[in-house]
Formats: structure tokens, sequence, C-alpha cells
């Protein structure tokens, strides 16, 4: 048997996968952004009327700025509070330096609905931190700490990504040749000089790894805006979700998809070209 | 049967843009070679030259782009690798991993579902024959380099193939063990009978164990022969200075008396045994000189026959003396000669004006 | 004399973190055994009945099995599928092979919302009516491009010379596969695995999109969030789910590291 018929075995079957679950979802998914409405007559009518209204609606395009915001803001504080945590352990934590980064995973493979209801009860008006502050004195009724506001939001975020952060950045601290430190300073480097010109340009694949693990999902997140966000913790993962679930506009949802889709890949497409210019090795293309 | 094991008939290979990266490239550009049954045939040459990749056409791993390869006289062309009677010790040895010593041997037999009691005594035997005879339950990570060389060969050998193929198989082992393994190759190979098809980079590993050897360069073969042929009367340039040691001078043919040619060097004059008359006269060609067949003579000697120069460099190396001797050219021509007592050392310092002598059955003469 | 150490800053901070991950897990663990229909502060009393209730909740087990079910069989086609497109990416040069790539390890820079909705439109278009195989479609195509990722780290941690070397000695390309290249690539099958089936368990984003009558446990908590009273008996469920997938994440853990080879081991 040559090897074009075993390549062909092996690779239909996954990419007519692909192609019919995934690409062809995609380009349906543009073509129903022109349709008039979701059902019936209505989506065969093509149209640009959804574009126009998307282009008119201040309030959508707010929306993507701030999710987009809070998705940055998000991923930089999380590898912000990771990096110290996978320094901490891949140069100073010793040999059990694996069992406690696995340690700090374990509660992160905990379902990801109750992790967030976890939250919701921890910082309502009969959460654990209400009655800490109301027993310190600092608070004289039931009252919620931070729930229903954007830093509810991040912080949920932020507790959900935190391990997943600390894991590459760790592998690619953990996989740094220590004597390369040691050349640093044998050279006459400072420590500190040590670490902006050695460790950290080579952990810098770990960071964008982090940073992305974050940033994507983040960007399209709405389970956990809808469950602790409230009103002002909207982003825009939840309008989409509405048109969907509630306002029944699906070609109006399907645009909001493109366009998400189309700021994400500008945005990671603009980093990796700054990257480039900036010689940064991320490690991703 | 034309005595052959293995036949490489215009031989060619040329790999894709898209495989490489770069352009097209020629891995090996025609090559022609008969491989005697029962030899200890190697490929030798620098890396890049197309070696391996001869190797691995005869494996059956590359298709050749043009030209085919015979194996006891059978075409190749449409056997895949599991069916051709050769096996392959590989540069890594590439051993299973998830598999004992003993199944890593016994691989063959098995997918050739031979009977297991059978197979466990082949194992047995191959792996005395390679003299590890108890390590059959351990696994390749367990073993020393050494060891997972030989339990390659163990892997291979007990398929009775009619060629073997080694791919820089002593590359990964430290000097004083491939030293060791080399002679023990050699013996295995003379005990067993196997064709060995040998590649390697190392000009010493081929003199020492081979019965004939192709030097290749950029994928083509230069010149077929035995040890003796290729270090004494290599017939190019790039097979003189890749085998041993070899001082290069221009020359001009200036006369010659029977089989005596007389080579003009700058002034100078060398004597060479050349037999036929390929040369004419006035000819210029490249005169190929070993260090260990150049003798250094005080220039008061001086017969006319002989290179003068100064001496630039005397390094003692123990068992001869290291000369580099700069000509008048500017060229700087290496001679060793042999310590005999405290001679050599003694005789000749920096500065002194020397002769170079040398037999003219020893003097080669290139005209390529 | 012996003089007492005060823990460094870094292990001070670790753990500070190691507190921000665990308390709100204590605490649902905690709200478990708590004598209260109220997932509220102060604490009631010690009580084992949300265990015994369990039993009474059909529908909520009925989800845990449909789950369970959809796992299996999710995790078992992401796998096949990854890895197949894991060894021909590894092993196999061909035209559009970069398409190949992108596309496979796309689904990993698709948010969820977008990968729900899309395939929502395409079932709609189709006329397919949304049911657990309709969540199961989703499943496989979030987790192929981590079991393609694993199982082709793996394989691009041995050399294709072994492949050769089976087939020098006479094996044909599908008893290499099966006697050299998928043994040798077992713990990153079996991790892989796993991870697709904690994957699938866990999922709920796209899967609330894909949802017919039939739901899955995660979109059953989702519409349970809203009913305070039910919630203690959704966390006691989701307690003992939680030490079952922390079991099979830590197994899955140390298969992928024993097939690593070279493991560093700590402590040189």
């Amino acid at each position: 048997m040559n090897t074009r018929v075993r390549l062909w075995v092996l690779i239909s079957a996954p990419a007519l996968m692909l192609l019919v679950f995934f690409v062809l979802p995609m380009l349906n998914m543009g073509s129903f952004s022109l349709r008039q409405g979701s059902f019936g007559a209505a989506r065969h009518i093509w149209t640009f009327e959804h574009y126009r209204e998307f282009a008119e609606n201040t309030s959508f395009q707010r929306l993507l700025v701030r999710s987009t915001w809070w998705a940055l803001l998000t991923a930089v504080l999380t590898v912000l509070l990771a990096y110290p945590l996978a320094y901490y352990l891949a140069f100073r934590a010793g040999p059990r330096r694996v069992t406690l980064l696995m340690l700090l995973l374990v509660p992160a493979w905990t379902s990801f609905l109750l992790r967030i209801l976890a939250w919701k009860l921890l910082l309502g008006s009969e959460g654990l931190f209400s009655a800490a502050l109301q027993a310190l004195g600092l608070m004289d009724e039931p009252r919620p700490v931070l729930l229903y506001t954007p830093a509810a939001v991040i912080v949920t975020l932020i507790y959900s990504w935190l391990p997943f952060v600390a894991m590459p950045i760790f592998a690619a601290l953990d996989r740094m040749d220590r004597s390369l430190l040691e050349a640093a300073a044998d050279l006459g480097c400072a420590p500190w000089k040590a670490f902006l010109r050695v460790t950290l340009p080579l952990s810098m694949p770990g960071v964008a790894a982090g940073f992305l693990f974050v940033f994507i999902p983040t960007l399209g997140e709405w389970v956990t805006p809808a469950l602790v966000g409230g009103v002002d913790g909207v982003m825009y993962g939840n309008i989409i979700q509405d048109q969907f679930a509630r306002a029944l506009n699906w070609p109006l949802g399907s645009l909001m998809s493109v366009v998400m889709l189309v700021v994400m890949l500008v945005l990671l497409g603009g980093a990796a070209w700054v990257a480039r210019l900036l010689h940064i090795d991320l490690g991703v293309e | 049967m034309s005595g052959f094991a293995v036949e490489l008939v215009h031989l060619s290979k040329t790999f894709a843009a898209g495989q490489t990266g770069s352009g097209d490239v020629a891995a090996v550009r025609g090559i022609d070679l008969g491989i005697r049954a029962g030899e200890f045939f190697t490929l030798l040459g620098p890396s890049g030259c197309g070696k391996t990749t001869t190797l691995r056409l005869i494996a059956g791993f590359e298709t050749p782009t043009d030209g085919e390869v015979l194996i006891e006289g059978k075409p190749m062309a449409h056997v895949p690798p599991h069916r051709r009677p050769v096996n392959m010790v590989f540069q890594n040895y590439a051993l299973f991993p998830h598999l004992t010593v003993a199944q890593n041997v016994g691989f063959g037999p098995s997918v050739r579902h031979m009977p297991r009691e059978e197979r466990e005594r082949r194992v047995q035997e191959a792996l005395a024959l390679v003299r590890l005879p108890d390590i059959g339950r351990r696994k390749p990570s367990q073993l020393s380099g050494g060891q997972q060389q030989r339990v390659a060969l163990a892997r291979a050998l007990i398929n009775e193939p009619a060629v073997l193929l080694l791919d820089e198989p002593l590359g990964a082992l430290d000097l004083k063990l491939r030293k060791q393994m080399q002679t023990e190759l050699k013996h295995l190979q003379q005990a067993v009978g196997i064709t060995f098809v040998y590649v390697t980079h190392d000009q010493e590993e081929a003199l020492t164990m081979s019965d004939r050897i192709a030097v290749m360069n950029e994928g083509l073969v230069l010149q077929v022969g035995t040890p003796v042929e290729i270090y004494e009367q290599p017939t190019s340039r790039f097979v003189a200075d890749f085998i041993g040691e070899t001082n290069f001078v221009q020359g001009r043919v200036a006369g010659r008396e029977g089989e005596l040619v007389s080579l003009v060097i700058e002034g100078d004059r060398l004597q060479a045994r050349l037999p036929g008359d390929a040369l004419a006269l006035e000819q210029t060609v490249t005169v190929a000189l070993r260090p260990e067949k150049l003798n250094v003579e005080p220039i008061a000697r001086a017969n006319g026959t002989g290179l003068r120069g100064t001496v630039r460099e005397v390094v003692y190396l123990g068992t001869d003396t290291r000369f580099i001797v700069r000509l008048a050219t500017g060229e700087d021509v290496v001679a060793r000669v042999q310590n005999i007592g405290a001679q050599g050392l003694g005789e000749f310092r920096v500065g002194d004006q020397v002769n170079l002598v040398c037999a003219p059955d020893d003097v080669r003469v290139l005209t390529s | 004399m012996r003089r007492l150490r005060l823990p460094s800053l870094g292990a001070l901070y670790y753990a500070l973190l190691a507190i921000f991950m665990y308390l709100p897990i204590v605490m649902l663990v905690v709200f478990a055994f708590n004598d209260s229909p109220l997932m509220v502060f102060p604490l009631k009393g010690f009580t084992l009945k949300w265990f015994g209730e369990l039993g009474k909740a059909t529908e909520m087990l009925q989800a845990a099995r449909n789950s369970l079910v959809l796992g299996l069989i999710t995790s078992v086609v992401a796998t096949v599928l990854g890895t197949m497109a894991a060894i021909a990416t590894m092993r196999y040069q061909f035209r559009l092979k970069g398409a190949f790539l992108a596309v496979t390890s796309m689904p990993l820079v698709i948010p969820y919302v977008v990968l729900g909705v899309a395939l929502l439109l395409l079932f709609s278009t189709l006329g397919v009516e949304l049911s657990l195989f309709t969540v199961g479609v989703g499943h496989v195509i979030i987790s192929m491009p981590y079991v393609t990722l694993i199982v082709g780290a793996r394989l691009a941690g041995f050399p294709s010379s072994i492949e050769e070397a089976a087939q020098d000695l006479g094996a044909n390309y599908w008893l290499t596969l099966r006697r050299v290249v998928v043994p040798i690539s077992m713990p990153a099958i079996l991790s892989a695995f796993l991870t697709s089936f904690t994957t699938s368990f866990d999922e709920f984003a796209v899967s609330f999109f894909l949802t017919g009558t039939e739901t899955t446990l995660p979109v059953y908590v989702y519409s349970q969030l809203r009913f305070p009273s039910r919630l203690p008996i959704v966390v006691t469920l989701s307690a003992i789910v939680m030490v079952c997938s922390v079991a099979l994440l830590l197994l899955a853990e140390r298969l992928r590291r024993s097939g690593e080879p070279g493991v560093r081991k700590g402590g040189e």
C-alpha cells in the first residue's frame, strides 16, 4: 500500500469531521448574518439590514470595546498573579514543585458552573465575605460584596484561569537551563538584570500561551457575567447569547459573532506582528 | 546469479523543494555499484554526501527518482521495506521503548508468525551472538549505549537478512567503546557471513573494517576499492584529501624516461612512477604527497630531486615528528618522520633549510 | 541551636493563592453537609440528608447519566479522530498540510459561544433536531484539537526511525501502527481520552445552545441555579463528581508524565 493511500485513510475522517462541523458552520454563520430573519420565509431573504443595525447601535459597539478591555485586563492580571507563582515554584520550591502546582490545579478541575456559583455565594449578602465584614464591624447589615459588579466578573474569571496560566509559565521556566543564569552572573549581570534579560525573554512563550488561554475565552464569555455580573457586568457574549436564547434574532447574533471573531483575529494578528517587530519569541505562530 | 548481493543501477534521488524547505536537492546523482555477497562494504563520505540516502534507498525507505536497486538480482522497485530481504541497524538504534530487549529482538520473527518456542530459542541465540545473554527482560532505557547497539544488531541479525545495512552504528559511542565495537563488528560479520553495507563518515573506521570502500561526495561515488587502494592510490583530489592527510602542490610534466615521469614544481624536481602514457608533456597536474611518505633531509644533501624549503614548525608527537616546511611558492607542506632513537627531533630546527624527498612510487599525480 | 526559619515571601504568596483557590471549593463541600436548604452563613449544623435525597432526584440523575454516556462516546470519537490527525500531521508531508493544521487547531482559538451558535445554526439549516447527538458533535469539535496536541507531542517525542525499524523487521504499515506507534503513544492517548471526557462532562457554554429535550448535567445544573432550595442537592452531587473527576485527572496527568521520555524528576 502506498503512502498516498495511507495518508487518505488517516486524514479523511478527521478532515471530514472538521469540514462539516467546524468550517461549514462558520461559513454558514457568516451567510446567516445576511438574512432578514431567523425562521420561515424571512430566513431566505438576503439583506444588509443587520449590518446597518449593528453600525448604528452604539451600545453594541461600546459593549464590544468594554468586553475586549475586560478580557485584556483579566488576561494581564491573571498573568501578573501567575508569574510570581510559577517563578517561585520553578526556582525556589525544590523537588516538590510539580506536586505543589498540581495542588493548585485540583480546584480548577471541579465543575465550572459550581465554581462560579461558589463565588456568587461567597460574595452574596449572606456570603462569607459579608458575614466576615459584619463580624469585624465594617458593615452594619447584610449586603453583597462586589457581587453584580464588573469586579465580580473579573475576580471570578481570574479564579477560573489562574492555575491554567501558571502551568505554561512554569513549564517554560522549569525547562530553562540554570547555567544560563550562572553565565549571566559570571558576565557581571545583576540578578534583577539577569531576570529581565535572560529569564523573562525565555519565559515569553509560556506567558504568551497563558495570556491567550485567558484572553480568547474571556472575550466570548457569557456564563460568568450572567451569574455574577448583574446589569453592570454584562459582556458582549451575553448579547450574542441573548439573540439566540431570547430575542431569537439569529442573523443579528451571527453578525455579532462574526464581528467578535474579526476583532479577535485582528488583535491577535496585531500582537503577533508587534512581537515579531520587537523580536520577542512567543513560540506561537 | 550475478554474485552481487546488492546492485545499484544509475540510482538517483532528488528531494523535492517542499520536503526540504529550500530548492530541489539531488541527494544521490546516478550511482552504479555492485556489492558482492559476503563482503563488508562501506559507503564513506562527509555528511550530506548522500551515503545515508543510498542506504535508505536500499532499505526501501526512500523511492528512487531514477535508476533501480537490485537485491540478490531481483529488482526492488515495487517491494515495500517490510518485504525486502535486508535489515537495518539505525543510527540511533531505534529500539522499541515499550518492549523488553527480548521482545525487541523477537519482533521480526513475531511479525512473521514464527512459533513461540522457536522464536524464544532464536532470541536467546541472537543475544548470545552479540554477547548479551542475560538482559532479555530489561527495557532499552535501562541499557548502556554499547548494549543498545548490540541489541539493535541482534534484532536485525535474527532475521538472517541477505544484507545488513548499518547507518553510522557506532557514531553515538565514546572513542574507546567504538574501537572495541569495530573489531567486534568485523569478527561478527566474518562469523555470520552476511553482506554488510556500512555507512560512516569516519575514514579510520572505514579503513579498519571494510573489505571494500566506496568514497562518496555530493551524491556521487568517486572511487571504489580496497582500503589499501583507496589510501595508496586515490584517483581524485577529494579522495586523497578526505582519506588521511595529504599535501597538494601544482606541477608540470617535464619529461619521461620509461615509467619514470619528471615533474617540475616551481624550480624543484620530483619523479613519479607512472606506467602508461596518460600524461602529455608540459601538462599541468596536481601532485599529492602523503606526509608520512616524505623524508626530511639536510639541504646540503640535495641532488636535484626534492622540494626545498624552510622549516616553519616542529611538533613532537611521540612516535613521530611533524614538520611544516614552507616552499619557495609560499605553500606549506607537512612531513611526518618516524622517531628512531632520539634522531628526528634534534636534527632540524625552525629556520633550517631542508629538502623534502619522496620515492617515485609514492608520488601521486592527479589530473582531474 | 536551631534557628526558627521564617517562611519565604514566595512560600507565603503560594499559601495565599492556595487559600484563594480552595476557599470556594471548601465552602461548597461544607454546604453539602449543612442542615439547611439555604446556602447561607452562618451554618445550621451537620447533616447527611442531602446524600440521602440524591436518590430521589431522578431528573438530575438522568442528566448525570446522559453526561456520562455522552462523555464516553464523544471522548472515544475525539480520541480516535484526533490521534489519526496527529499521526497524519506528524508523520506525513502533503499539500495543504498548513491549511489542515490551521483547521485542526482553530477550534482552540474560537470562543465557545461562537462555536455553539455556529453549530446551532448549522443544525437548524440542515433540519437536524437538537438532541444529545448535536451536543456530542460540539464536544467532539472542542476535544479533538486537544487530542491532536497531546498525541502529536508524544509522536514528536520519538523518532520516526522507530517506525521504519518495525517495517524493516517485516511489519506492514498497519501492523506498525498497532504494535509500535499506538503502544508507544498509549500514555498520551489515554491522557487525551481522560481530558476529553472531563471536558465533555463539564462543558456548558456550547452545550447550552445544542441541547434538546434531554439535558446534560451542566445544562440541568444551570437550570436549577435560579431555585436556591434545590441547590444543596446539586452541590452534593457535584461534590461527589468533583472527587471522581479530580481522581481521573490526576490519573491522566500521571499517565502523560509517565509516557514522557526522560521525565525530569524533581530535585536534581
